[in-house]
């Protein structure tokens, strides 16, 4: 605890973090409640209407993210430390951003020449890896994966243009 | 003794060579998964799930139900050798299982915690064994009002046990309105697609469950930076037998942490307050309890024994009322459905052949899971050496692959690495994912109940109390609900009276 103290950066805190996803918390429970209520959320002939439980399940989304909201914001047990720090959040980015970029990649040429792909340029940036091991690991889960599911467990995945050359 | 029977029954079913087989895989499979950081229980058997549509249903939850075994064993593993637990429930583990490793008896440590695992399992599955088809003929005579007061209790409990009850709350109902997504199953209306065409469907909790447990999971290691220095583990028949001789001294540690763990899995406490309970209650009543913490055996016998009885108990209202007492357990019932059986009691009557080999499979794989760990240790320990920039990959590599293979959608894995950041989020705020889970699974069921109940009732809620039964198991689950309320509101009265006889 102490040392957090010692390095307070500047950033959005603990407590702030909190309020900001209850905000959209809130946010979601009165799409709920709106779009519910469009599509009936009382009482017909029948029954009790589509939106019923959802449009409840709003109300209830609304009240426990506004009680987390006050909290946040004015409760005596709030966190003031950072949520998470700059250093630490770049860790986290350089896994998501890639995640990101490989998924995008799934689309166009196809999910194993990215696995491939995404698999040796994580070795290769964060571990700096040689070649040698970089590729082997990589081309082989690729290669690995695409025997186990296409040809053992004929489930089909995306596959791109590659796979399209060996007539898949 | 028409249980011994079934269970007979249910052995034959089990005991295939192809049912074998898919125990053994299922394990090790398993055991992989709790030992690699990012892949747990729940999404585990998520990302697996879609390879086994085309299976028996028998074979397929034997097969997963052994990978959720599998996933119990190797959270000792992690706990013990590197101090770090792989999964949530071993974390009491860590106490006294890294400084028996630090002081080099890391094999009596493993062989105590896989045996008291094992003990608790089994205690666990004589549970399921009799109890369950008692609670399935019981609730043969539900209806649509006692099958929602029984959903109502569950969520209850979850909120009245939780650490924050507000956050438990939006957690479950974020749930809910995920489930209600798409089309509406009683009338057919299209509810939140906002004109989206692929919403129709609605959001496939499998989609979910990954992207929480398993790409959320891989962010949170990021950030936290994980460094694997193990001990080394070193495992042979000597110190196996040896520790087995020091066992029997544990036995009432073991009988008490099988019954927290069984009562904390049928309720859905869950593995880790069982295994935290049971630590804690051992520490409490042993004559050694004072050096707790620095290396006892008995202190790795009781969390192991509680967790793994709670997480094999949660699979009794699971089978019998279709009710999971656990995340892993939710996402295993999804699978039921999946697999087009009903769940329900029900079960019991129309599919024997599943529920009673299933039960079976739970008494082989625990032997075969038991066998299996205790000989192959330093293989799976050799996983966690594998540096993280390779392993990271891979498994969001496996993560998409899962959760593209539900629905053959692209815009599925879209939706992996949405909810990978909101379970990123959400953890890192505290908020509990497992009554998210649940309530994703059961929401269809629990909302179709509750308007059934309306229908017949014409909108009076008064029907939740209109005989005994339901009533009670309404009444039971509002004391749950406003639990924290009602022990807060007791201790006020009183320290308030003991307050006001120190002022007279």
């Amino acid at each position: 605890m102490e040392q957090q103290h010692q390095r307070s950066q500047r950033g959005l805190t603990h407590a702030a973090a909190d309020a900001l996803t209850a905000c959209v918390v809130f946010a979601v429970g009165v799409v709920m409640m709106i779009d519910n209520h469009r599509i009936g959320a009382g009482w017909a002939p029948d029954g009790p209407e589509s939106g019923y439980f959802p449009f409840r399940i709003g109300v209830i989304l609304c009240i426990a993210s506004a009680v987390v909201m006050l909290r946040s914001l004015f409760g005596k047990e709030r966190k003031r430390e950072i949520f998470v720090p700059w250093d630490k959040f770049k860790l986290v980015l350089m896994v998501l951003l890639p995640t990101i970029v490989y998924v995008l990649a799934i689309e166009f040429i196809g999910i194993y020449v990215a696995s491939a792909l995404f698999i040796g340029a994580f070795m290769r940036v964060m571990d700096k890896y040689s070649w040698v091991k970089t590729l082997s690991i990589s081309i082989g889960t690729g290669v690995v994966l695409f025997w186990l599911f296409e040809m053992q467990f004929l489930v089909p995945l995306p596959k791109g243009p590659l796979e399209a050359l060996f007539g898949y | 003794m028409e249980e011994f029977s079934a269970l007979f029954h249910g052995f034959a079913v089990a005991l295939s060579w192809y049912n074998i087989g898919m125990m053994s895989v299922g394990i090790v499979l398993g055991i992989v998964i709790g030992v690699l950081p990012g892949l747990g229980g729940p999404n585990g058997v998520a990302i697996l799930l879609p390879l086994t549509f085309t299976m028996s249903p028998t074979s397929a939850i034997i097969m997963l139900s052994c990978i959720y075994w599998g996933t119990l064993f190797a959270g000792a593993i992690t706990s013990v050798l590197f101090n770090i637990p792989g999964e949530t429930h071993s974390v009491a583990t860590t106490f006294d299982g890294y400084p028996l490793a630090q002081q080099g008896r890391a094999g009596e440590a493993l062989t105590a915690s896989f045996t008291g695992s094992f003990i608790g399992a089994f205690v666990a599955v004589l549970l399921i064994t009799f109890l369950a088809p008692l609670v399935a003929k019981f609730a043969l005579e539900f209806g649509p009002p006692e099958f929602f007061a029984v959903y109502l209790l569950t969520f209850c409990s979850f909120v009245g046990t939780g650490k924050d009850p507000a956050k438990t709350i939006i957690a479950m109902m974020l749930g809910f309105g995920l489930a209600a997504i798409g089309m509406d199953t009683v009338s057919g209306e299209l509810r939140m697609t906002f004109g989206w065409s692929e919403l129709l469907r609605g959001i496939d909790f499998l989609i979910v469950v990954i992207g929480l447990f398993g790409v959320g999971e891989i962010l949170i290691s990021m950030e936290e930076g994980l460094a694997f220095e193990g001990k080394s583990a070193k495992i042979n028949m000597k110190v196996v037998l040896e520790t087995w001789k020091k066992l029997p001294k544990y036995w009432l540690t073991l009988i008490r942490s099988s019954a927290i763990g069984c009562w904390m899995g049928i309720t859905p406490g869950g593995a880790t307050a069982a295994s935290f309970m049971g630590y804690g209650i051992a520490k409490r009543f042993s004559k050694d309890g004072d050096k707790f913490g620095t290396g006892m055996l008995e202190g790795v016998i009781a969390p192991e024994t509680a967790a793994h009885a709670s997480g094999t108990a949660a699979l009794l209202p699971m089978i019998a009322l279709g009710i999971p007492g656990s995340a892993t357990a939710a996402v295993l019932l999804g699978g039921l459905m999946i697999w087009g059986l009903q769940p329900g009691p029900l079960l019991f009557v129309e599919q024997k052949d599943f529920v009673w080999g299933l039960i079976a499979s739970m008494y082989l794989s625990n032997i075969a899971g038991l066998i299996i760990v205790l000989t192959t240790v330093p293989l799976f320990a050799a996983i966690l050496r594998i540096p993280f920039s390779i392993i990271a990959p891979i498994i969001i590599v496996v993560c998409a692959i899962g959760a593209y293979s539900v629905h053959s959608a692209m815009l599925d894995i879209w939706f992996m690495v949405l909810f990978g950041i909101v379970g990123y989020v959400m953890k890192k705020l505290d908020y509990p994912l497992a009554p998210m889970v649940l309530s994703l699974v059961l929401g269809d069921r629990a909302e179709a109940a509750f308007r059934q109940t309306m229908m017949g009732s014409k909108g009076d809620l008064e029907i939740f109390w209109s005989n005994s039964l339901v009533g009670s198991i309404t009444t039971l689950a509002l004391v749950m609900l406003f639990w924290p309320l009602i022990s807060a509101a007791w201790r006020r009265l009183r320290g308030g009276t003991k307050a006001a006889r120190l002022a007279a």
